[in-house]
């Protein structure tokens, strides 16, 4: 009983917080993320969720008012009327302003996300069923990036495989993409078969791949470390089985990674 | 009036069906009739429908693959939206209109009572024909209900199939609506000004516009990918220069104001039920008018919100995040306008009205998560992912299904002439109103800490709030078998029904015995609006 007890108080009161993105097993909100824009789209998000709260302590509140204090079963006669232009002019007039007040702030944060200029480095992302392919623009490096071994095992049905025992199930690649830290990168993305969408919440990027169409973004990842993603378009039967892995390193780590794949496919 | 009616029935011959048996409702042109059989058939959908969900929330119950192939699993994912959407929901609503429409405008029937039978009959046509396409080879289609290129035309042999009964789909649809466009235009009892005409009727006229407008759009879009698939043409095919973000924009001109087709019957219903059990007069009645209307004006311009992740240029984006969020502010009226009709009401809380207060919270919540995704920004990280399935089953199942149970209970004393078991249906509001939280709250807290949807696997920090999800939709769908034994039990057992059966509701339904004459109105009757 706890177990399903514990995840519903826990969420009512961990709502609010960022904590989520530090325990998994309690994750109820989105990742603050490791980029700007992350930070960014969390923030407005929480501000939406707010306005929202605020709405609904309102409006339900006079619901649930209304439930109890005009009950036939305690006497309430109905009153007559239907009608009142005040009413409406303001119950019209508040929501406008309140609309105004988010899509400000969301029209700029757009306006910063499809910014893509000074990047520093590009990177092509292309979708395959059911795996990515990554080029480095410009350095002859590309490799693909398909699902980890162990969590493939466990995923076959009939594997006898508890998915709890593998470290990271259906979120780990054999080749993650590697990249620098605190580094504008410009990623080109496109698809080879059908739709795919490349995902990683921590950078707050989700972009379709589309046969036909090279899509364009770009983000900036102020902090070294592992982040995970998933295939966010259907894509057939394996759609779920082609995450995302992005390994960030510090800038000398990355160089020294890039020299070293350099010299591999030299030899 | 209800003089009136029973004076009609005894000066006539034929008091009941010319048939008997099949053949009555087989070759049956009358509107209550028809009513009944979309209304049973929409009842059956549910189950079916209902059914593939839970197959869904079976595999997803833990994290793995335990009951069926992935494959599978995505062909259940396509046919419970396309059977709950065309067979379960827009069969439902098109039996109240059905059944409610001629009566609440004192026409005698439907406008074209034979096109009207044979919109009904296509639909199990339609919908057998694409259940028949879990057995053809490389199965039915796995490509979501949105059928999106070029995924789609990896289908097997089931494609033309699945594209031939969308059609059929499509046609019903159509002439369901011009039928009800006709009726309300031309039967209405002269007495009763368009201004006039009950919030339901209103809500479906539009709707029908609605239908007629966009349908076609689909029908040619579903074509378009036909021709792909066995004439060589590349409309959506890149390799031959075309473009598969077109079916894209194609689909949702037509499906956002599907999205609208589906509820503003729902909000039609609400606003019979809640002034009913508030015996006070709906608030601002020329205002739902006008919000209705403008719901259905919006619906046209924001289709691309559903789809902000394609790569749309900054002014794209930005035209259809402000046009989305417009939306809110007649829908805002409506939730107000519902409130501020309970306002210094005489409250009580039957069944119907339980079921129309559950929908006024529960859309509320979808309507607000419904908000958030407006915001483009926000939607990149929310796409795709269960924070939208959350979202879309608010403002469906406690939305527009709510809605419909809520007018079954409020208007099946007047089709059946009996009363339902009030207790019993009060154990089915409380059981569907917590299960279907259970099932479709924690999607919001999964969707948001990053699950993907459509996936038959997941990693396994999600496992808790999946594991809430499925026992939740197990208990609503076992839920609903109560009301098929609430309904066969009224049928068979319930209290008699008086013509107005509750307390003093407006409209010329309840002027009309109960259950209503074969044929009600054959001569307009008087209509004397109260307020």
């Amino acid at each position: 009983m706890n177990r399903f007890l514990i995840p519903i108080f826990g969420s009512l009161f961990a709502a609010s917080t960022a904590h989520a993105a530090e325990d998994f097993r309690a994750g109820i909100n989105l990742p603050v993320g490791v980029t700007d824009i992350s930070a960014l789209i969390f923030d407005l998000h929480m501000f939406v969720f707010w306005i929202c709260v605020a709405i609904g302590a309102v409006v339900f509140t006079a619901m649930i008012v209304a439930m109890f204090k005009f009950r036939k079963s305690k006497g309430a006669v109905a009153a007559t009327w239907s009608h009142s232009t005040v009413a409406e002019i303001i119950w019209t007039v508040i929501p406008i302003l309140i609309l105004i007040s988010m899509a400000v702030p969301a029209a700029r944060a757009l306006v910063e996300i499809e910014d893509t200029s000074g990047t520093e480095m590009t990177i092509k992302i292309t979708g395959y069923q059911w795996k990515w392919h990554y080029d480095y623009i410009g350095e002859d490096i590309g490799f693909y990036s398909s699902l980890a071994q162990s969590s493939n095992e466990a995923r076959q049905p009939g594997s006898n495989i508890d998915p709890n025992s593998v470290e990271n199930y259906l979120l780990d690649v054999d080749h993650p993409l590697i990249l620098p830290v605190d580094t504008k990168i410009r990623y080109l993305i496109t698809a080879n078969d059908v739709l795919h969408s490349w995902w990683v919440p921590a950078f707050a990027v989700k972009k379709d791949a589309i046969p036909g169409y090279i899509n364009e973004g770009w983000f900036q990842v102020n902090e070294t470390g592992t982040y995970r993603g998933q295939c966010a378009e259907l894509c057939g039967k394996d759609h779920g089985f082609m995450p995302i892995v992005v390994e960030v390193l510090s800038k000398a780590d990355y160089a020294a990674w890039l020299a070293a794949q350099q010299t591999g496919n030299a030899g | 009036m209800s003089a009136t009616a029973a004076d009609i029935q005894d000066s006539h011959d034929h008091h009941g069906p010319t048939h008997t048996g099949i053949k009555r409702w087989l070759f049956t042109t009358n509107h209550k009739d028809i009513g009944t059989l979309y209304l049973v058939f929409s009842l059956i959908m549910l189950f079916v429908g209902g059914g593939m969900a839970l197959v869904i929330r079976l595999e997803l119950f833990q994290p793995g693959l335990q009951f069926v192939n992935p494959d599978f699993f995505n062909q259940m994912v396509t046919l419970h939206a396309l059977v709950m959407v065309f067979g379960m929901i827009m069969p439902a609503f098109a039996g109240f209109a059905n059944w409610m429409i001629p009566m609440m405008i004192g026409a005698p029937d439907m406008a074209l009572p034979r096109l009207n039978n044979w919109s009904f009959w296509l639909l199990p046509c339609a919908v057998v024909l694409l259940a028949s396409t879990l057995f053809m080879p490389g199965g039915a289609p796995a490509s979501g209900w949105t059928l999106y290129p070029p995924l789609v035309l990896q289908t097997g042999d089931a494609f033309p199939f699945a594209i031939f009964a969308v059609h059929l789909l499509g046609i019903s649809s159509i002439m369901a609506a011009i039928n009800i466009v006709v009726t309300i235009l031309n039967l209405r009892t002269p007495s009763m000004s368009l201004m006039q005409m009950p919030l339901f009727v209103w809500a479906w006229l539009i709707t029908a516009y609605l239908l007629i407008a966009v349908m076609p759009v689909l029908a040619g879009g579903v074509t378009m990918l036909l021709m792909d698939q066995f004439f060589g043409t590349s409309f959506f095919q890149a390799a031959g220069g075309g473009d598969p973000v077109l079916f894209q924009h194609i689909f949702w001109f037509f499906g956002h104001p599907e999205v609208y087709i589906i509820i503003l019957p729902a909000f039609g219903i609400v606003s019979h039920v809640i002034p009913a059990f508030s015996r006070k007069p709906l608030f601002g009645h020329h205002a739902m008018v006008f919000a209705t209307g403008s719901i259905a004006f919006l619906s046209f311009i924001v289709w691309a919100h559903h789809m902000f992740t394609v790569g749309m240029p900054l002014a794209g984006q930005m035209f259809f995040m402000l046009s989305t969020m417009l939306i809110a502010i007649p829908t805002g009226v409506k939730i107000f306008n519902w409130t501020a009709t309970m306002w210094e009401g005489s409250l009580s809380f039957e069944t119907p009205m339980l079921f129309s207060i559950a929908f006024l919270f529960l859309f509320t919540i979808g309507g607000f998560s419904g908000l958030m995704m407006a915001m483009a920004p926000l939607d990149f990280q929310y796409h795709d992912t269960y924070f939208i399935v959350a979202h879309f089953h608010y403002v469906l199942v406690p939305g527009a299904m709510f809605a419909a149970i809520a007018g079954a209970y409020y208007w099946l004393p007047k089709w059946t002439g009996h009363m339902y078991d009030e207790r019993l249906g009060k154990i089915h509001f409380w059981l569907s109103t917590i299960f279907v939280n259970l099932t479709f709250f924690p999607q919001h807290f999964v969707g948001l800490a990053g699950m993907p949807r459509r996936i038959p696997d997941y990693a396994v920090q999600f496992t808790d709030y999946n594991a809430m999800s499925s026992i939740g939709s197990f208990g609503f769908g076992f839920a609903q078998l109560l009301l098929v034994y609430i309904v066969y039990k009224c049928i068979k057992s319930g209290q008699k029904a008086t013509a107005e059966v509750w307390d003093n509701p407006e409209g010329l339904e309840w002027t009309v015995p109960s259950p209503p004459p074969h044929h009600t109105f054959e001569e307009p009757p008087v209509y004397t609006p109260r307020h």
